[in-house]
């Protein structure tokens, strides 16, 4: 199964091991992520307002070039995931950008959104399943007491991201399990972070950061783990705790004895 | 007031605050309401009486945080994250108005800091 791969900005300088070992563990699970040709940064927040075209079209070339090579679109990182997603959606629903996107890109084939596009956590769950994941664990993590950290890209706003129940997810959790290891459930496991505010507010970012870090602990847990790498610096830099933050694609490499 | 501005800001957030049913759960949920001057369910009451220059003067509109959780949360669809979107928008489209400004990025970096932050401090102000 090979699938079209979106790795995003990050995850080619700070963010490397999130990709490195997503590209390692899809191997060994029977995937080949292809990294397309000439991506481009996707802007790293989804830009809201309505009128907002040209800064959604660096998604739309990767969902168009996805879908010329006939393959769902990956991506690791949740950011990336959220904007080119939710930009996918506007490709869809909205005629407006529909109409301006095409007309700007003259394709010789419009894009109305068909792309599927999968976090690699959705393929996990959707294309592998996890139960054959599970199967696949040749170091499960066992005894070990894993917070997953969603936090706020994956799963809002539910109605354009369908990844998870956004109040009460699993996805994370089921991946735990299935790496043999034990999740912890804490309270503030998909409340924000406060990672955007980084770069001018660290004191604020760092309140934030710390009551998620706090929460895990008391939980039990003995490490916490995230899909982003803007989560995955504030937590780690800014959250004050001794506990450590991973990819999950980290863990799932250990597992699957491929790190 | 300023009618006309506030039927441009209405029109980039694309959602109409008159729905507001004044329940204040957005601000209830918000990881950020505590430094902003003016909370999400302010923010939606204001833009619908035209309110807006406050609002576009107010430091909050900086420090939300994008989570989206007043979005999924209101039961009313809303979407108070986008109204405060429209009002930065507002803000960094007027000349001269970029809140963030690249000789400013040095200072600001540290050694694990990932490009996504800086990226995302762009766009979030800068067109
Ligand atoms: S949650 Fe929605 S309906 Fe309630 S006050 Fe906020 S914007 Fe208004
Ligand atoms: S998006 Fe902004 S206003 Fe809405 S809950 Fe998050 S921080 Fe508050």
């Amino acid at each position: 199964m090979i699938m079209s791969y979106f790795p995003g900005c990050t995850l080619k300088t700070k963010g490397k091991e999130l990709d490195t070992y997503g590209r390692k563990a899809a191997e060994a699970l029977g995937f080949t992520l292809e990294e397309l040709p000439d991506w481009q940064c996707c802007g790293a927040v989804y830009p809201m307002a309505k009128d907002e075209i040209a800064t959604k079209l660096s998604s739309v070339r990767a969902l168009v070039a996805a879908r010329d090579l006939g393959q769902d679109l990956v991506t690791l990182c949740s950011a990336c995931h959220h904007v080119i997603k939710r930009v996918n959606g506007d490709m869809k629903n909205d005629p407006n950008m529909q109409l301006k996107a095409n007309n700007y890109m003259g394709l010789d084939v419009p894009y109305t959104g068909e792309t599927n596009v999968l976090h690699y956590l959705e393929v996990l769950r959707d294309r592998i399943g996890f139960d054959v994941l599970k199967e696949k664990v040749v170091k499960p993590l066992t005894g070990r007491k894993i917070a997953a950290y969603y936090g706020c890209m994956l799963l809002r706003p539910s109605k354009e991201m369908q990844m998870d129940n956004p109040e009460n997810p699993t996805i994370m959790e089921d991946f735990i399990r299935a790496i043999g290891a034990e999740p912890v459930i804490y309270a503030m496991r998909n409340e924000c972070c406060g990672g955007y505010v980084t770069l001018e507010n660290k004191d604020f970012a760092a309140k934030k950061a710390s009551a998620i870090m706090d929460n895990a602990k008391n939980q039990g847990a003995d490490c916490v783990i995230t899909a982003c790498p803007l989560c995955m610096y504030n937590l780690k830099e800014n959250g004050g705790s001794d506990l450590p933050v991973y990819y999950f694609t980290q863990l799932l490499a250990e597992a699957l004895g491929v790190d | 007031m300023n009618k006309e501005l506030a039927k441009q800001i209405q029109e980039i957030a694309g959602v109409n605050p008159r729905k507001c049913m004044k329940c204040g759960k957005c601000t209830a949920t918000c990881p950020a309401f505590d430094v902003m001057e003016y909370h999400p369910h302010q923010f939606v009451d204001m833009v619908e009486k035209g309110k807006v220059e406050e609002l576009m003067n107010s430091k909050g509109i900086w420090t939300c945080l994008s989570c989206m959780a007043c979005i999924e949360r209101c039961p009313r669809s809303v979407e108070p994250a986008r109204v405060i979107e429209a009002v930065r928008v507002a803000v960094a489209r007027q000349q001269g108005m970029d809140h963030l400004k690249p000789e400013q990025i040095p200072a600001l970096l540290d050694e694990e800091l990932p490009q996504q932050a800086i990226t995302s401090a762009f766009r979030k102000y800068r067109k």
